[in-house]
């Protein structure tokens, strides 16, 4: 009932093969686009937006990366932490030896050398597959962090070792750094996310996505019908990783301002990939539920016996926080194994036949 | 949908804060505390936490808190994760907080920058950016009592005091992060002029607990003293592994991060004469320490473990805190004010004066080093000793040792400009 298409016909090919070919759809997006552009820097504090909303952006957008490695492609890769890496690590040298270039240019440049070191590192992926790929980009993971600590000019040989995110303006508005307001920031972290993502969902749609697709559902099957898995897996490797390096880069630049190699390990790497799986492989808006679910509900527990004016130890906190979380994460697998997306849509389709369910 | 949840809930977030900022009545003070009480490194975070929390009840309980004002203290669990540091930072600093204590380099390195801009000063006491020490480059963050090159100098220094430098071979052995290669330069500097040679054994964070091969090769090395930064299980794992090798213990230093009942309880009697650099007392034998048990462990307004009172890494904490009561003092004194702001906590900790006479009566005297802060020193001038384990505690076997001021003051002014030469906008302040 609240989903009824009935009466909404297309009358063209454009209008059938729309992004949201339903009229709810539609509407629900630009709601949602509405709220994130207008309404949340209207009502959200500095907590909100620094900790909440930036973060989960990121996340959301390095998770789409990855979906579309593993959830599209069906190449498993440990190495997204790594990948993030390169794209902020890149992003400091590009815009400490080009002081005078736009950040946003930098940013989505070094989504470039991200993809680049992404497609060396997926070339073993022609020949291996599954549980064996996950050791070479697991090996990508130690080699880049291995760089990270050692080759010191990729941190312009700070004696911490750290990179730190100079000041940058454009248009007499300061974007980077701990003076940019909360707000510039996220207004940037969410016009670059839904732009990269209307992107990518429009590459999955069309022609590469689908031989990406056809790649993970039976490749030799793919290879006889004329889709080169070279061509393919390295794509995927590519638009992954240029996707994680964009996010790596943001991560630092518009989130935390600063980052030593911890920022990239391997936990980031495993953070990423829980969101994929819980969110739903080869989903886009699973990515943003996956990370929704898990950066935003933690910092929920941890604030909740504050507001209902319970007095419990921060520690305390934090070790029911890793129950919750993990049981939440084993229930929702139990009852949908193929994540929250899939949840959504089971919702969607009861939506549709509601109230007189067949 | 999930947006629209977040929306919510941020408007819930907003009212709770709001509450809390009614809540606070006209004389309370603000403090919040980043603890690591979960995750790796909990062994080290939950009796620093426990001292800093119990010595500020202390003065609650005892003095009604500091010049009338009543302490606030905030705990907020990082885990010792840069991220959840952050986190917690943007949480607490809308609650009128008074000085950060961050309690990791890399929450730390995150912080320093939003200092000035959110003006609310960054205490990292023997851990951090060593260049902050220089007033001047960073009016915003305080190293006190000393920085790790300090102290570096300063264990050089007990050597020298010991058979002598010139001529041997020192072996440094570090855990291979920022941390760890911090004290390099500095070695490498050194070396050549006080005419001993350098062995460095780095030890990747993953092989923290797989130390044997290093040891292999200090033995093939065969140094004269080993000086470590350690942390976490890296410290018991090679003082077992120096014994292994029958290393003389007693010529085996660590920094004051390698130091701790935490890292030598596991090693026990075998890490006999090892030996470590600190500048917290040890033990319960102090006037605030008893204060301290009399007024908050005995009433069970805590939660430390008994036993644990008076060992390194709580009397740190208590130390940590004791520096902010002080500055607090300062503030207070030099505003007229009785609730101070973040503004006026960075007055305070440039005008404190922890001199002999005020330690005595705080009931610390012989504690630590006298700390005397300035516009241009945000180092304080602080000394560490030289502690020794027996096989089941730590004594102290040096006097205080100061720091080569002369070698490190030009080093942390040339780190300090390297730091500051990439930001132009930063800012810095005139000292007179």
């Amino acid at each position: 009932m609240l989903y009824r298409e009935a009466g909404q016909f297309k009358t063209s090919y454009q209008a059938d093969q729309a992004a949201f070919p339903i009229f709810q759809d539609q509407l629900a997006v630009w709601a949602i686009l509405a709220v994130a552009f207008i309404g949340v820097p209207l009502v959200g504090n500095d907590f909100f937006l620094n900790s909440i909303m930036i973060p989960f952006l990121i996340f959301a957008l390095a998770s789409v990366g990855l979906n579309i490695l593993t959830g599209y492609a069906g190449q498993l890769s440990l190495g997204t932490g790594a990948f993030m890496g390169v794209g902020a690590y890149a992003c400091y040298k590009l815009t400490t030896i080009f002081p005078d270039v736009n950040i946003v240019i930098m940013i989505v440049a070094s989504g470039f050398f991200s993809a680049g070191i992404g497609m060396i590192f997926g070339l073993p992926s022609l020949r291996i597959k599954g549980f064996y790929l996950v050791v070479t980009t697991l090996a990508a993971q130690f080699f880049l962090e291995w760089c990270f600590i050692r080759i010191a000019w990729l941190y312009n040989y700070n004696p911490s070792g750290a990179i730190e995110v100079p000041q940058r303006e454009a248009f007499g508005v300061i974007l980077t750094g701990a003076s940019a307001t909360p707000v510039t920031r996220y207004l940037l972290v969410l016009s670059i996310v839904v732009v990269m993502t209307w992107i990518a969902f429009n590459i999955i749609r069309g022609r590469i996505g689908r031989s990406w697709m056809m790649i993970r559902d039976m490749d030799i099957a793919a290879e006889l019908m004329g889709v080169k898995p070279l061509n393919a897996k390295l794509s995927a490797f590519a638009v992954s990783s240029f996707y994680c390096g964009v996010a790596g880069a943001m991560m630092v630049f518009f989130w935390l301002g600063a980052a030593e190699v911890e920022s990239f390990d391997v936990n980031h790497s495993f953070l990423i990939l829980f969101m994929v799986i819980l969110g739903g492989l080869g989903s886009i808006k699973g990515a943003f539920m996956g990370a929704a679910f898990i950066w935003i509900l933690p910092i929920l527990i941890r604030a909740a016996p504050g507001w209902i004016g319970i007095e419990v130890q921060a520690a305390t906190v934090e070790h029911l926080n890793f129950m919750l979380i993990g049981g939440l994460i084993i229930f929702f697998l139990i009852i949908e194994p193929h994540g929250l997306a899939r949840l959504w849509s089971i919702g969607k389709q009861k939506l549709r036949v509601w109230p007189f369910p067949y | 949908m999930l947006k629209k949840l977040a929306i919510g809930a941020a408007a819930l977030a907003m009212l709770g804060a709001a509450q809390v900022s009614t809540a606070q009545a006209e004389d309370t003070i603000f403090i919040p505390s980043l603890t690591y009480r979960t995750g790796p490194f909990s062994g080290g975070g939950t009796p620093f936490a426990n001292g800093f929390a119990d010595y500020m009840n202390m003065l609650n309980a005892r003095d009604g808190g500091i010049g009338g004002a009543k302490i606030v203290l905030e705990e907020c669990e990082t885990a010792y994760n840069a991220q959840k540091g952050v986190e917690c930072y943007e949480a607490t600093k809308g609650k009128g907080a008074l000085v950060y204590n961050p309690l990791s380099t890399g929450i730390t390195l995150q912080l320093i920058p939003k200092a000035p801009v959110d003006e609310i000063p960054v205490l990292s006491m023997g851990y951090g950016l060593s260049a902050a020490a220089v007033g001047e480059k960073f009016p915003w963050t305080f190293t006190y009592p000393t920085s790790y090159w300090s102290q570096m100098t300063s264990i050089l220094k007990y050597i020298d005091d010991n058979g002598g430098l010139s001529g041997k071979k020192i072996g440094f052995i570090y855990l291979d992060l920022g941390y760890g290669r911090e004290p390099i330069p500095l070695l490498e500097q050194l070396a050549p002029q006080m005419g001993f040679e350098l062995a460095m054994f780095p030890v990747a964070g993953k092989e923290m607990q797989n130390q044997s091969s290093h040891w292999l090769n200090v033995r093939k090395e065969n140094p004269d003293w080993m000086i470590m930064w350690g942390w976490g299980a890296m410290n018991p794992t090679a003082i077992k592994e120096a014994a292994k090798i029958r290393f003389p213990l007693d010529r085996f230093i660590g920094n004051w991060w390698s130091g701790a009942h935490a890292d030598l309880n596991p090693v026990g009697e075998a890490g006999k004469g090892y030996l470590a650099a600190n500048f917290s007392g040890i033990g319960t034998d102090f006037p605030a320490l008893q204060d301290v048990i009399k007024h908050v462990i005995e009433p069970g307004n805590t939660q430390t473990d008994p036993g644990d009172v008076g060992n390194v890494l709580y009397n740190r904490g208590l130390f940590n805190a004791v520096i902010v009561a002080e500055a607090v003092r300062a503030a207070q004194a030099a505003t007229g004010k009785v609730a101070v702001t973040g503004a006026d906590m960075r007055v305070g900790l440039e005008t404190f004066n922890l001199s002999e006479e005020r330690l005595a009566e705080l009931g610390l005297a012989g504690f630590t080093a006298p700390i005397q802060g300035s516009c241009a020193d945000h180092e304080g001038q602080g000394s560490i000793f030289i502690q020794q384990w027996n096989g089941s505690d730590w004594e102290r076997v040096s006097d205080l040792i100061t720091p080569m001021t002369d070698v490190v003051g030009p080093m942390l002014q040339a780190a300090a400009d390297q730091y500051v030469s990439d930001k132009p906008d930063w800012q810095t302040q005139t000292c007179g």
